[in-house]
Parts: structure tokens; sequence; C-alpha cells
């Protein structure tokens, strides 16, 4: 740590300000030893109205319309993988149907991941594998018009533990019709 | 989507700051804070939030006053100060007005030399008492160290409470919340606009991640990115006239510059990996961000057109997060150490890291802006908290939240 001498030097002649409505006052006479109480400038004080703080609330958003009959809308990755695995290949096949035959239609691919790591870049994981699962819709005739992959990182887990069995129902793109 | 402006929400959280010294072996300068004169019938104790402030800073020692009150025009007794070890002294009054405020007045001494070393004096409401104390600690860590001081300056930081997500405003003591933005949807990745007057977010509100700009005293919001796919972490440019964020409306998360009053983004990154995280150096002439494009998650950086990629970290296989000191001389950022998350500091100009935490899943690192202190979500007990820490990890200061999680702390800049 070093002295302070010249700061202290650096402390005379300065005036004071008043917070919030701007005007001078001059403290009380202090007796000391060499020098009279100097007040302070504080030009940069801020206006306390610029401090405000309106609150703004949000309500809820909407739910997921019905898609394909049967189909499963979960699809579960492994750690650290955006890979689809061919357990869930007709599942994959049934939403691509039912997309081709309902042309009208629109498709949020979301991905998820576990609570590991930063929210951030767990968010690209997560948009790794909703656009794995939009791109395998994709070669099977989806048009992109009616796909949107969308990332919700860790934000949203399906499951609350740490265990290994929550994290796994975590990682996981959820297809949801608009 | 209904958005509901007013004061309904204006409910403070009650989270109190706890100074915890969990490091030693640091000169910190030995300082009394007396108790105010009319302190006891005020409604904030001005005192103690002024020897919290400059005990979470790391450099100051707070000698006890022993109760001892003296005001501004008390001239100390200074064998008695000098005997309890004190090298300054601070003294002031608190005094109700006619008008309903608070006629605030600090004097502070140089106890070794015997010398007065100024004063201030506010007139406040009773709701910026508070700010009245951290603008005295401010006064008394500028007149002690010549640097300015960061007490008076503000925190945003989200808290998960059941499934509600709130966006805070809170002093830098994290005290004194108030709320911007309540959301049945997550928020995550605030960022304070150079001026302190805006927030830029991601909000889940419409079902994917979306980024806004929120001005803050007013409420008004505005959408920065809605493109197709996840738009997020936002970054102001120094200079406030542009955003730079991930989006992935081309497929992949890539870097893209967003100009503050919209229009068409211009893509920053051009490759098939993840890029994402930007932070900006303090000039403005360089990103730091976060790409997997070697294999595993590291901090790079590039010029702010994006040509110049350089790799910064080397150590480990997961680098994220990085945060750049309003200085430039410091990096931080957090790193996976065997299966944990910690927070680490690089001296920029050396390249040498010190790794400044005993926690396990330390997240979002963000420098005050004299680059002094880190502020950092992390976890303790459970529940996700904030801490406050020095660049060498001495001295931290938990921000104990009594309602929910608190996490994605920002600290905002100096105030004008």
């Amino acid at each position: 740590m070093k002295r302070f001498t010249s700061l202290f030097l650096a402390a005379v002649g300065l005036s004071a300000t008043l917070l919030g409505c701007g005007s001078n006052v001059k403290l009380d006479e202090v007796p000391v030893e060499n020098r009279t109480a100097t007040s302070v400038s504080n030009a940069g004080a801020a206006d306390p109205a610029a401090r405000a703080v309106a609150p703004v609330q949000i309500t809820g958003s909407g739910v997921s319309a019905v898609g394909p009959v049967g189909a499963a809308r979960v699809i579960y990755f492994d750690f650290d993988s955006y890979v689809i695995k061919s357990e869930y290949q007709s599942a994959v096949e049934a939403h691509a149907r039912f997309m081709a035959s309902n042309k009208a239609r629109k498709l949020a691919v979301e991905g998820h991941t576990d609570e590991r790591g930063g929210r951030e870049y767990n968010l690209a994981l997560g948009q790794r594998r909703a656009e794995a699962v939009r791109q395998a819709l994709g070669l099977l005739g989806v048009t992109d018009a009616q796909v949107e992959a969308v990332s919700f990182g860790k934000e949203k887990p399906a499951a609350a533990g740490s265990d290994e069995e929550s994290l796994a129902k975590n990682r996981r793109a959820e297809l949801n019709y608009r | 989507m209904v958005l509901l402006s007013g004061a309904l929400l204006s409910t403070p959280l009650l989270a109190q700051f706890r100074v915890e010294v969990s490091g030693v072996g640091l000169t910190q300068m030995p300082v009394a804070v007396a108790t105010f004169r009319g302190e006891a019938q005020a409604p904030q104790k001005i005192g103690a939030i002024v020897k919290a402030d400059l005990e979470r800073s790391g450099l100051f020692r707070a000698i006890d006053a022993a109760g001892q009150a003296a005001d501004e025009t008390t001239r100390p007794d200074l064998v008695v100060w000098r005997q309890k070890g004190a090298d300054s002294l601070v003294t002031g009054s608190v005094t109700p007005l006619a008008d309903g405020r608070f006629d605030v007045r600090l004097r502070l001494w140089d106890i070794v030399r015997g010398q007065d070393l100024g004063g201030q004096s506010f007139a406040v409401t009773a709701a910026d008492l508070r700010l009245s104390a951290h603008r005295i600690a401010d006064f008394v860590y500028e007149r002690l160290t010549g640097e300015k001081g960061i007490f008076s300056t503000r925190i945003a930081y989200v808290t998960k409470l059941s499934q509600r997500f709130t966006l805070w405003v809170a002093d830098s003591d994290g005290e004194n919340a108030q709320s911007a933005l309540a959301s049945p949807e997550p928020i995550i990745s605030p960022a304070w606009s150079p001026n302190g007057s805006q927030l830029a977010y991601v909000s889940f509100e419409s079902r994917k991640p979306v980024i806004y700009a929120h001005d803050v005293a007013s409420g008004r919001r505005r959408l920065l990115a809605n493109f197709r796919g996840s738009n997020s972490a936002p970054a102001w440019s120094p200079d406030g006239r542009h955003i730079a964020a991930t989006l992935s409306r081309d497929g992949g998360s890539q870097l893209y510059l967003i100009d503050a009053n919209g229009g068409e983004p211009r893509r920053l990154t051009q490759s098939s990996s993840i890029d994402t995280e930007p932070a900006y150096s303090p000039d403005g002439k360089n990103i730091y961000f976060v790409s997997d494009r070697g294999g595993a998650p590291q901090i790079y950086r590039m010029s702010a057109s994006g040509s110049n990629i350089d790799r910064v970290t080397f150590n480990g296989a997961y680098n994220i997060s990085p945060a750049v000191s309003p200085d430039g001389k410091w990096l931080a950022y957090i790193s996976r150490v065997g299966g944990a998350f910690k927070l680490q500091v690089m001296q920029l100009g050396s390249g040498t890291v010190t790794q400044i935490t005993d926690t396990s899943a330390d997240e979002s690192p963000s420098f005050a802006p004299n680059s002094r202190l880190i502020v950092y979500a992390t976890q303790q007990q459970g529940r996700e908290a904030l801490m406050t820490t020095t660049l060498d990890g001495k001295i931290k200061a938990r921000l104990a939240g009594s309602s929910g999680d608190i996490r994605e702390p920002d600290w905002g800049p100096f105030s004008r």
C-alpha cells in the first residue's frame, strides 16, 4: 500500500455540493491546526431522479398447439452431444410427415442443455441440438420456412435435480407446434 | 403478452451484503467511522454503510469506533484515535430538515498528521440516504487512495424465485434493489449501456431468446434483436453506438454487430463453430469472445470489425464468459477445473492467470468501473449468490439474497 501524502494535500480547496438540490452549503468552520474546514465539490453527483427505476411486468406466454398424434415430442441427447440417436428416427419422420401434410403449421424446435457450464455457452450448445433436429427434418423435405430452431440453454430444465438422471432429462430438444 | 408499467412492483428486495474477509496478508489502511450524530434517529445507518463499503473494497481495515460519536464539527482527540490504531477518521451527522429531507454531513480526518481532509454535505430525501452514504464512502476512498470510488454506482442482477424471474437494479452493495422487469420466463445476460441509462438483456418471454434494450428510468423497452433463431449475449460498444451479439439467424451461433438504433446486423465472425459471449476492450478496438473452433470453448480476441483473430486462453479445455477491466489491464473469465467452474483473472500484459475463488460454480464476472473489484455469481450452501472480490481474491463479500437465487450480475458505469 502506497502512502497518500500527496492526496492529503490534494484535499484542500474544494467546495461542497448538495446532492439532490444542487445548491452549495458551507460546512461549519472546524478548528484545525493549520487549515480551515474546506468543503468539497462533487460536480459529478448524479441527479437522484436519474436513478429511478420504472418496473415492467410480463405476463405468461402461449402454450403449444397439437402436433402428430403418438409421436415423441422430446428428443434426448448424450452428454456434450448433438447427434440425434437412431431411436428417435421414427419420431423425426412422423413430425416430417405431419409438417408435409400441414403446410400452414409452424414448428419450434427448442434446444436445451443440462445445468453444467455457463448460461450463454449452454445457449449456443442448445442451439446446436435444435439445429440438428431442424436439419434432420430438412433432409425429410420440411422447409426452413416451417421450422425455427431456438435455444433455451440451461434456463428451462425439465428435471430439477443435479443427479445424472435429471441431467439426462434436461439434455433435449422439444418440438412445439405454434 | 401484456406489459404493465407502474408502481405495482416497487417492493424492495430485502438483501444484505455481508463483508466476509476470506483472505489475509495484505496492507490495509486502518480507518475508523464514528457514529454519525443523529444516525440513531435516521432511517439508514449511514456510518455502517460507509464502513461496509470501505471494507468491501479490500483497501481498508475498519477500526472499531466503540460507539464514539463525532460529527463534522468535532475536532477529534488525536491521541485517542491514534491509540485505537486509526490512520483516518470519518465523522459526520444526519439532521432532519423542515421539508422532510435530511442534511447529511461528513468530515474526513488524517489522524496521523492531525489534518482535516475536507468535508461534504448532502440534502437528501429518506430514499436517498443510502446513496448519500455511498457518496461519503466514495469521498473517503478518493481522498485516501487517489482513485475514484465505485460505491455510488449500481449493479443489475436477476433473481429466480419459484418460476418468477426479476431483473433488479441495486446499489453497489446489492441493497436498495428496485425491480426493472418481472417475467414468468427467464432473463439472462443484462448489460449496462456505457452511460448507465439502459440495460440490454436476453428475455425468453416470447418463447425464444430475444434481445431488448430497456430504459431503466422510464421502463420503455425496445427490441434490439428478434431475428429467426436465437438472439443472445448483448455487449455494448464503449461509445454506445453498437451492440455486439450472438445470433443464429444464418444457422449456428455467430457474432454480429447491431446498430444501437436498430437496422440490419453485420456479421462479424464466419465459422462453422460456436462464437458467442462478445466483450469489448475499453478502447473499443477489440472484441474478446468464446469459440469452440479449436474443439473446446476458449477465449479469443479479434478486431472490432472481425479480423485478426488470436487465441487468448490456453489452460484447460473450457474457458468462457470473458470480461475486460475498464482500465484494459485484466481479463476475468470462468474456467472448468476438474469439474468445477472457477473465476480466473488474467493480467493481459503478461498473460499470468490467477484462480481467485474456492467455490465451484462461478459464473458471469463483471468488473467495477474502477477495475478494482469483480462481481460474479456462484453457489453457496446450494443457493445461487453474488460475490464481490478484489482482483487478488483476498477480500470477498457476499450479497446474501433473502428471496430466491441471485445470478447474472452486471456492474454499471460511474454515474455522471
